[in-house]
């Protein structure tokens, strides 16, 4: 179906999910100010959380089903499959975090459900950022996320760590918000438009991009930059990751940095085809972050950390996706994201299961000796683990090789050498988390014998490796889905000089 | 029926017992994997006798797997590969005998990821699917780095490491290469298809380009043959993996190698292939590995690192062999393939059965045995001999024929390489002096048992191939020539009608 957006009834229909999801979200806030005290409602929050985004999701097919396209340009929202397939993302992100989040909030005894008012927050920022065709709307998006996740992080407030991680996020948080205001502000000096499609129409016009164009878009890079934790505005992603209650690492790890991805392949493909600056930007920005990431997490002991830096790597995959700027590279990072969700939730979950008081001090000879102890778990992680390094048989190794795919055809080939490169680096931190599991003693007498997940952490892990393995194996309707939603963020108009 | 679903049934086989073995009480395990492998290798056999030499490639499969890419479940075997699959077949049941009292921990994990292994082996050799082959390639790492790091010896976690991140490096730079093939290849013809006839004669039209990509598959393809100078995983993996690690790395995994240069790197780019610069470098390091395999061989105290480069020199003697691109090398080449997987499998067997006993794997340790075990030293004397050449074994046919067929082409190397031959009895006769002649010694020598049925049903099979194509190899020349002849046409075209054809192999 087709949006006029001058209607106020398709502009409502347009904004169906989120605000279906802001109503979810107030019913669960409202629920939560009567009742916050006993485990019993925690879970009863949880489960609302649950049915929000099972709700929400059902909504997105809906529209999906229904080819839902705004008609004319200038809209500030957009609707196309991009934004309903990044949607299902976040959603199942915060899904699987919501999933691993039961127990642990029980054990570290964090009880208070607005955790769970705070997730979905943080999910609806998200669906605003990638809906957003307009940099205030994104920004708008940016910053409900930004907000929530911050909270978040601090959410364990006993622990200093957790505080440590929270203060440190919000600071260089609104530090990156700063630039990309500032960024927008400029890109609007330069256009006369916030509006991601008429920029590219003005910038297109303009011929070779004025100064002040390319300064906002540098600007507005180094923003994202931090909020994907691409080499050299990685700095605070280790610690905060590390103190964050291990859940919200997960999320943060995967949804957060997914919505960022997202906003910035549609301002770049729609709003700067004109500009081909930003693939040289973006070029370098890859490349450090993908050896930064793989060489500082090879440093690593403590997993948490490990996987911290190791998320810093795969954003540099992603920026790879993202520097092509073609169709193929958004379709690829669709896949990869998907790919990465799935690993990174079900390695944190296991950390979850094994660690106590943030997990921050298991080392990954810590896990010496799991295999034997709990053999599904140590499988379900050394899936986790081989996908990460994008082995075969997994659905990293099809996110990867389909940004490889990405990456050749647009003559990026140098990159797509440094990422098998880096790649072959990861395997020297990965491996050991393999090797200590399986061929390592346990550290101490009886290591592992409180490491257990509950139903709920269970469903999640088993939903992360079933899908790895399947997607690794037969990607082919997800392969279908990403093609789709990769073609439909186009630029509104075409570069007038072809790019290098 | 068989053509149909031969090789499928070769590959799906060991992965579902693979999953039945890792279920079933662990002292169950071995008996249902030697079954397993038993019915694989007797599932294999009709590929011998339905095999049709003079048709090139068959028992084609083709099913469509992710077509937005073109990739399809691709299946085939030509006179290269039969004998590969078939001595994959036959090692996996003996490799499981072998381990029958050597592993004694997990043992439902062992069998389980021998079983995988043979999966991912048969994989390699028979796809012919790019994709398919890279996945086949990478699956194969997984059980092997396992085998090692799990039940290997002390120094096992570094090995493992090792042999994983040198065989990694060099696939994921090939994996760049043939997306890159794949892409030019789309671009030229309009199909986008990772099919491995697509492919073949795309690259000549790459340019330069053909040489970076012909540089991914040889450091993909060297890495695991091993050539000098990337071989130094190899004594590493050899000494640290368990017994049956060890026959099947040196009996099956090495030969990959090989088998990709054979298969991909020179039909593929025959342009870069035949380049003097690239020949010269490609016959110089296969003669260094001849020769400087042999000379370290010689001074080893380890009788498996001994073992391992002598490994390094025989697969110097096929690359030779392979880049003469002679009827009588190729064919030579490809029959050290398969005797250096009977002839050094055996080998390893033995330093494995020798080692349960006496727990040591130095040359020193020994002495004298041929009072103690004389079984045991009659069969190491005749295996020792063969990985020698002496004529009237297997070793001796296929170097003879790499000799004979390189030396139209290559004089000097091949002249420098006979060499190696000599090296071959400089390191493995004192060697065998040490542990079976000489006095007996050591106190704990004096009490060791001789071998058992159950080891000699591992080994007589071995004998017997080492003897029948020491003496009878037409029935294996014959079926692998015109698959050599097609190989040669690929990267020379018109190259084998001025040759005579193999003496032993008479007339297809």
């Amino acid at each position: 179906m087709s949006l006029d957006l001058s209607s106020y009834r398709d502009l409502m229909l347009s904004l169906l999910p989120e605000l279906v999801l802001t109503g979810w979200t107030l019913v669960l806030l409202l629920f939560v100010a009567w009742r916050h005290h006993t485990v019993r409602d925690l879970r009863i929050a949880g489960g609302l959380t649950i049915a929000a985004l099972v709700s929400t999701a059902g909504v997105i097919w809906w529209l999906w089903w229904h080819s839902t396209r705004v008609a004319g340009i200038a809209g500030m929202v957009a609707a196309d499959d991009f934004r309903w397939v990044t949607d299902w993302i976040f959603l199942g992100a915060a899904g699987l975090t919501v999933l691993i989040s039961f127990a642990y909030l029980e054990r570290e005894q964090l009880l208070a459900p607005e955790y769970y008012v705070l997730l979905l927050f943080g999910t609806l920022g998200m669906m605003v950022m990638t809906a957003g065709a307009d940099l205030m709307v994104i920004f708008l998006g940016l910053e409900l996320m930004s907000v929530a996740v911050y909270v978040l992080a601090g959410f364990d407030r006993r622990r200093a760590r957790s505080a440590e991680a929270a203060l440190k996020y919000f600071l260089l948080g609104a530090f990156a918000s700063g630039f990309l205001l500032y960024g927008i502000a400029l890109i609007y000096g330069a256009t006369g438009t916030t509006n991601v499609g008429l920029i590219g129409a003005q910038a297109g016009m303009m011929g070779s991009p004025s100064v002040m164009l390319l300064v906002g878009l540098a600007l507005l890079i180094v923003g994202f930059g931090f909020k994907i934790a691409a080499v050299p505005f990685h700095m605070w992603a280790p610690d905060v990751y590390d103190g964050a209650p291990t859940p919200v690492t997960a999320f943060m790890a995967t949804g957060v940095k997914a919505a960022a991805f997202a906003a910035l392949f549609r301002i770049m493909i729609q709003g700067f085809a004109a500009t081909p600056a930003w693939h040289d930007m973006l070029w370098w920005l890859a490349v450090i972050t993908m050896v930064g990431g793989n060489l500082f997490a090879l440093a690593q002991r403590s997993l948490k950390r490990m996987l911290a830096y190791s998320s810093v790597a795969h954003a540099g995959y992603l920026l790879v996706a993202v520097t092509t700027g073609t169709p193929a590279g958004t379709s690829a990072f669709l896949v990869y994201v998907v790919a990465y969700t799935l690993m990174s939730v079900g390695a944190f979950a296991v950390l979850a299961a094994k660690g106590r008081n943030g997990e921050s001090d298991v080392t990954i000879d810590d896990l010496g000796g799991l295999a034997a102890r709990r053999p599904w778990l140590a499988f379900a992680l050394a899936v986790c683990m081989l996908s990460l390094l994008g082995f075969p048989g997994t659905a990293g190794f099809i996110g990867k090789w389909y940004i490889l795919i990405a990456a050749t055809s647009a003559g990026q080939t140098v990159l797509a050498t440094i990422l098998v490169l880096t790649s072959v680096v990861s395997a020297g931190y990965y491996l050991p988390v393999i090797m200590a599991m399986y061929m390592k003693p346990e550290p101490i007498e009886a290591a592992h014998v409180d490491v257990v997940l509950d139903r709920w952490g269970r469903a999640a892990v088993v939903a992360a490796v079933a899908g790895l393995l399947l997607f690794g194996v037969w990607p082919n309707r997800l392969l279908d889905l990403a093609r789709s939603a990769g073609e439909s963020v186009r630029p509104t108009v075409t570069a007038p000089t072809s790019r290098q | 029926m068989y053509a149909r679903w031969g090789l499928t049934a070769l590959l799906a086989w060991p992965v579902l017992t693979a999953l039945i073995v890792l279920f079933i009480p662990a002292r169950l395990a071995k008996y249902v994997a030697l079954a397993a492998s038993l019915i694989e290798f007797a599932l294999s056999v009709p590929l011998w006798w339905t095999f049709e030499p003079s048709t090139g490639m068959q028992f084609i499969v083709s099913h469509r797997w992710i077509p937005a890419w073109g990739i399809q479940y691709m299946v085939g075997v030509d006179g290269i590969s039969l004998f590969m699959v078939l001595l994959t077949t036959f090692l996996m049941p003996l490799s499981i005998l072998g381990s029958w009292s050597y592993i004694t921990k997990r043992e439902g994990g062992f069998y389980a990821l021998l079983l995988v292994l043979t999966t991912g082996m048969i994989g390699v050799f028979v796809t012919l699917d790019l994709f398919l082959f890279y996945v086949m390639w990478e699956v194969m790492l997984i059980p092997m780095y396992f085998i090692i790091g799990v039940w290997g010896g002390e120094n096992r976690l570094y090995a493992a490491i090792k042999f994983f991140i040198y065989t990694f490096l060099g696939s994921l730079l090939m994996l760049v290469a043939i997306i890159m093939l794949y892409l030019h290849a789309g671009r030229v013809t309009g199909t986008y298809s990772f099919s491995y006839m697509h492919l073949l004669g795309q690259a000549s039209l790459l340019g330069s380009g053909a040489w970076w990509l012909f540089g991914a598959f040889f450091l993909a393809f060297a890495v695991k043959v091993p050539m000098f100078p990337l071989h130094t995983w190899l004594p590493d993996a050899h000494v640290e993996a368990p017994t049956a690690g060890s026959v099947i790395l040196a009996g099956i995994l090495l030969k990959m190698g090989t088998y990709g240069f054979l298969r991909f790197a020179l039909p593929f780019f025959p342009s870069v292939a035949l380049d003097p610069t690239v020949q010269l470098v490609i016959v110089v390091l296969a003669l260094i590995g001849i020769i400087y395999g042999g000379l370290v061989a010689m001074v080893q105290p380890d009788f498996k690192k001994l073992i391992a480069y002598s490994s390094v020199a025989h697969l110097g003697f096929v690359m030779l062999g392979i880049w003469a691109l002679t009827l009588q090398s190729v064919q030579g080449a490809l029959l050290i393939m398969i005797n250096h997987g009977i002839s050094t499998g055996a080998l390893f067997f033995l330093a494995g059965m020798i080692y349960e006993r006496r727990h040591s794997r130095l040359i020193e340790a020994y002495g004298g045995l041929a009072r103690v075990v004389p079984l045991f030293a009659a069969i190491l004397t005749i295996v020792s001999l063969s990985s020698i050449a002496l004529p009237g074994t297997n070793g001796f046919v296929g170097e003879f024929l790499v000799l004979l067929g390189s030396f139209r082409t290559y004089p000097i190397a091949t002249a420098l390489a006979t060499t190696g031959v000599i090296v071959a009895a400089a390191y493995l006769l004192p060697a065998l002096q040490r542990v079976i002649f000489n006095p007996l010694t050591q106190e704990e020598n004096k009490r060791l048992p001789d071998l058992t049925p159950r080891e000699l049903i591992v080994l007589v099979p071995l004998l017997v191939c080492i003897l029948w194509i020491g003496i009878y190899p037409k029935p294996f020349l014959r079926r692998m020539e015109p698959s050599a002849r097609q190989f040669i046409e690929l990267v020379r075209p018109g190259a084998t009608q001025s040759q005579p054809v193999t003496p032993a192999g008479g007339q297809p």
